[in-house]
């Protein structure tokens, strides 16, 4: 904010080409600044900005010391340029040569050709480079007060040439100046004190007009207020919304109450972030320099976010306090309306808490009775004795310890066995704070266990029991399987045994037989009628006996399993006739008309033709048997599809009652089973008939009325089953 | 009755009644008879007399029909003679072992006289014709 004359820069050349931007640099930077390095840092600047001078480092000659020094550097590193110096003693050196010489000189590298110029090491790095001497407008003639180097092959423009002449003539300036009166030189030293001194205040300290401009900042109020050209656009924004608001507060502050202290919320052009000031203002009457306003801001936004801070914890506590407040009574609510004695104790081993049903236990009133207070005094000295253990013994966080505990009831005198759990309460640091002990009721337990005893006696008692029963069904099993074979070997000894006996009977049924037939015969000559009719009453009977024997025989054979099928082809129309043939004499003697009505187209049939034949023979056998009068008929019929067929035998006899429909299927059965019956026979035919017809895979059905007749039906596939 | 032409038959049975009663009736028939008591006999008595026929009861004392049969049927000089094998065992299987030991023909017993001596002559026949 100091003030610069622009009068003496007035005799620079004529307008350059590059008019705008060479003002720019005179005006933002070389006026501004009163020393060397910063106008000749600034300059370079310049240069890289308009001149595409990517590398520069400008040199100055130090009178005091004789050495000729870096000042300011571009695109190379500070402290080369820093610790750069010469002796100017050194006249045999190119680069002290050049100040004396009018024209650039060019520097080559030593390796670019074999010429043995000796190149001296600049702050510019090695490489060829070009030195351009800087000269005062009063010192044209004598040595240059500086150089500009530049790497060589960068092109001298005008606007290098002329930069050359404004920092020349600049630096003469500031050198010049050091060269006046002694006063000027004091004033210059107590400004710079007095500038040293308000920089120095940690507090941002403004001059402004009555208008808000800014006359004079310290650093720390430029920091807000004022920012470079080529600070970036956040910067730049917050420095002019700064202006605005600070030119506001001030104009308010200067037309109300100039004294007091006001706030001001600015914006921390670095970061963005909110700053709170109080600003502190007062008018300057200054007769050359008109009114002014002096502002000290004070930054007070970590004071006020403390303050809120404080608030806040205020607030966090009270409410901490409430909620803490709350946590105890639900604490002791729930330890209430716990049923178990709950007791907390200190450290110390010390009654703190205990709810309702651990009072009962611990306390008494003083005016209760001896036994009363002996039972508190002795529930109290073993539960001490149980808390002390948990406390001697190590401590360690969520420690939880269980005893058991003879109590008794106080008043009752009843004793209490108590499991006890304690667990350790610690504080964040681990230290000890309380014990709480929960006592639980063991009696309810015990008195489960016991029962839980019995229960188990009982299963046991109850398994064993079974397992008896068990055993006494596997025993009778066993019986029962060996019964099943005994009687299963005792039924095949019987079939062995009828089988047998039918062979023993044979025998001699075979003599009485045969000598029979040999009388009726003649073979011991013609014998008188009587005895004929004897001896054919004799050959009767003994076929009727034999007749029994073969079915009895029959019966032990189906039973046996030894009657296998064996199947052929053959033509049932062909088969009735034939076992009509075979009963020719018992139909020639019933004097019945016996029928056959066949099938009118033959029926085939693959099965078993003896077994086949054989029911057939005792059904109409039977029909002859039972029928007196009247017709009998067998009919073929093919089933439907041709998978079946059926042989029926219907005739006019005696019929059967329903009752007996089943039963005379049975073995030995005939409806009159008595011993005075009328027909004789076994009973086995029907039996055999049934079981012949389930071996071929069919059945036989009867209906029959009473008097009127029956009618016998049998039916089986065509193709018996294998 | 019977002359020196007619047919042999030998009856092998162990039951008298039942021998003597088929031996009486095939001689009342018309045939020559000759009786063997047991199987040993049996295969002796066809040795010696060479039959024309043989009615074999199946189950003798001793060697049995069976065995009796296999061994005349192995020999050459009385192979060709016809076996009728006679059995009370009306059971299944009993006519399959008979035809497989070597019976060419085989009556249940009770067979009357009359019976066996249709079946005696069709055998003969058959052979005749053979």
């Amino acid at each position: 904010m100091s003030t610069v004359s622009v009068r003496s820069l007035s005799r620079t050349p004529p307008p350059p080409v590059n008019a705008a931007a060479r003002l720019e640099l005179l005006e933002f930077y070389l006026v501004h600044h009163e020393d060397i390095a910063r106008c000749a840092h600034a300059s370079l600047e310049w240069l890289a900005r308009h001149a595409q001078v990517r590398r520069s480092v400008c040199l100055a000659v130090d009178a005091e010391s004789g050495m000729l020094v870096g000042i300011a550097g571009y695109g190379v590193a500070n402290e080369h340029v820093e610790l750069f110096s010469w002796p100017l003693a050194d006249t045999g050196d190119p680069l002290v040569a050049t100040l004396s010489s009018a024209e650039p000189s060019v520097f080559r590298s030593p390796r670019a050709n074999g010429h043995a110029r000796l190149t001296p090491t600049t702050p510019l790095g090695a490489g060829a480079f070009v030195a351009m001497p800087l000269r005062g407008a009063r010192t044209r003639d004598v040595d240059a007060l500086g150089l500009l180097l530049m790497r060589a092959g960068t092109p001298i423009t005008p606007d290098i040439s002329w930069l050359v002449t404004v920092l020349g003539q600049k630096i003469e300036q500031i050198r010049g100046r050091g060269s006046v009166t002694e006063e000027a030189r004091k004033l210059r030293r107590e400004r710079a004190l007095f500038f040293t001194i308000i920089n120095s205040v940690t507090d941002p300290i403004l001059l402004t007009d009555t208008e808000g401009r800014l006359i004079v900042a310290n650093a720390r109020a430029e920091k807000l207020f004022a920012a470079a050209e080529e600070a970036n656009e956040g910067r730049r924004r917050a420095v002019e919304l700064n202006n605005m608001l600070f030119s506001a507060a001030l104009s308010r502050t200067v037309v109300e109450t100039p004294s007091e202290a006001r706030e001001l919320l600015l914006v921390d052009p670095g970061d963005g972030s909110d700053l709170l000031f109080e600003v502190l203002s007062s008018t300057v009457e200054e007769p050359r320099e008109g009114t002014g306003v002096v502002s000290v801001l004070r930054n007070i936004t970590d004071l006020r976010r403390a303050t809120e801070q404080v608030e806040e914890n205020y607030q966090k506590l009270r409410m901490a306090e409430g909620a803490v407040r709350a946590e105890r009574d639900r604490l002791n609510l729930i330890i209430d309306s716990v049923a178990d004695p709950i007791i907390v104790t200190d450290p110390s081993g010390a009654t703190v808490l205990m709810n309702a049903p651990a009072e009962e236990l611990f306390t008494a009133p003083p005016d209760a009775a001896p036994v009363v207070l002996r039972g508190v005094q002795s529930n109290d000295a073993h539960f001490s004795s149980f808390i002390s253990g948990l406390l001697l013994g190590e401590s360690g966080p969520g420690e939880i310890r269980r005893g058991e505990i003879a109590l008794m009831n106080p008043v009752a005198g009843t004793p209490i066995p108590v499991e006890a759990i304690a667990g350790k309460v610690l504080s964040e640091s681990g230290e000890l704070t309380a014990v709480v002990t929960i006592l639980h009721d063991r009696r309810e337990a015990l008195e489960r266990a016991r029962l839980f005893e019995q229960l188990k006696v009982g299963a046991d008692e109850l398994q064993m029991r079974v397992q008896a029963a068990t055993a006494e069904l596997a025993t009778q099993n066993e019986l029962l399987r060996r019964q099943a074979i005994e009687l299963e070997q005792a039924s095949r000894l019987k079939s062995q045994f009828l089988a047998n006996m039918s062979h023993e009977f044979r025998t001699p049924l075979n003599a009485i037989l045969g000598y029979t037939h040999m009388l009726l015969q003649g073979v011991a000559g013609e014998l008188p009628p009587n005895i004929k009719r004897q001896l054919q009453r004799i050959d009767s009977n003994g076929r009727h006996l034999l007749t029994i024997i073969n079915e009895i025989l029959d019966l032990t054979r189906i039973e046996a399993g030894k009657m296998p099928m064996q199947v052929s082809e053959f033509d049932l129309n062909e088969l009735v006739p034939e076992v009509m043939a075979e009963l020719d004499a018992v139909i020639a003697r019933s004097r019945l008309s016996v029928r056959a009505a066949l099938s009118p187209e033959p029926p085939i049939l693959r099965s078993d033709r003896q077994k086949v034949k054989q029911i057939v023979v005792n059904l109409l056998s039977n029909a002859l048997k039972f029928t007196h009068r009247g017709v009998i008929e067998v009919a073929l019929r093919l089933g439907k599809e041709g998978r079946q067929v059926s042989i029926s035998v219907t005739d006019t006899g005696i019929g059967i009652s329903p009752e007996h429909h089943e039963n005379i299927f049975e073995d030995f059965r005939q409806v009159d089973d008595s011993p005075s019956r009328q027909y004789g026979g076994t009973g086995l035919g029907l039996a055999i008939c049934r079981r012949l017809a389930h071996a071929l895979g069919g059945r036989i059905m009867l209906h029959s009325v009473v008097g009127k007749g029956s009618t016998f039906t049998l039916t089986i596939p065509v193709d018996a089953p294998q | 009755m019977s002359d020196q032409n007619a047919p042999l038959i030998l009856v092998v049975d162990d039951y008298q009644d039942a021998r003597e009663m088929y031996a009486e009736y095939l001689q009342f028939s018309g045939f020559r008879v000759a009786e063997a008591r047991n199987g040993n006999e049996a295969v002796d008595q066809a040795f010696a007399l060479r039959p024309d026929l043989i009615l074999m009861d199946l189950s003798l004392p001793g060697k049995d029909g069976w065995e009796a049969t296999r061994e005349l049927k192995a020999d050459e000089r009385t192979r060709h003679i016809p076996i009728v094998a006679l059995t009370g065992h009306a059971l299944a299987g009993a006519s399959d072992g008979a035809k497989k030991a070597g019976c060419d023909s085989f009556v249940t017993k009770p067979c009357l006289p009359d019976d066996l001596v249709v079946e005696v002559r069709r055998m003969l026949n058959a052979v005749k014709q053979g």
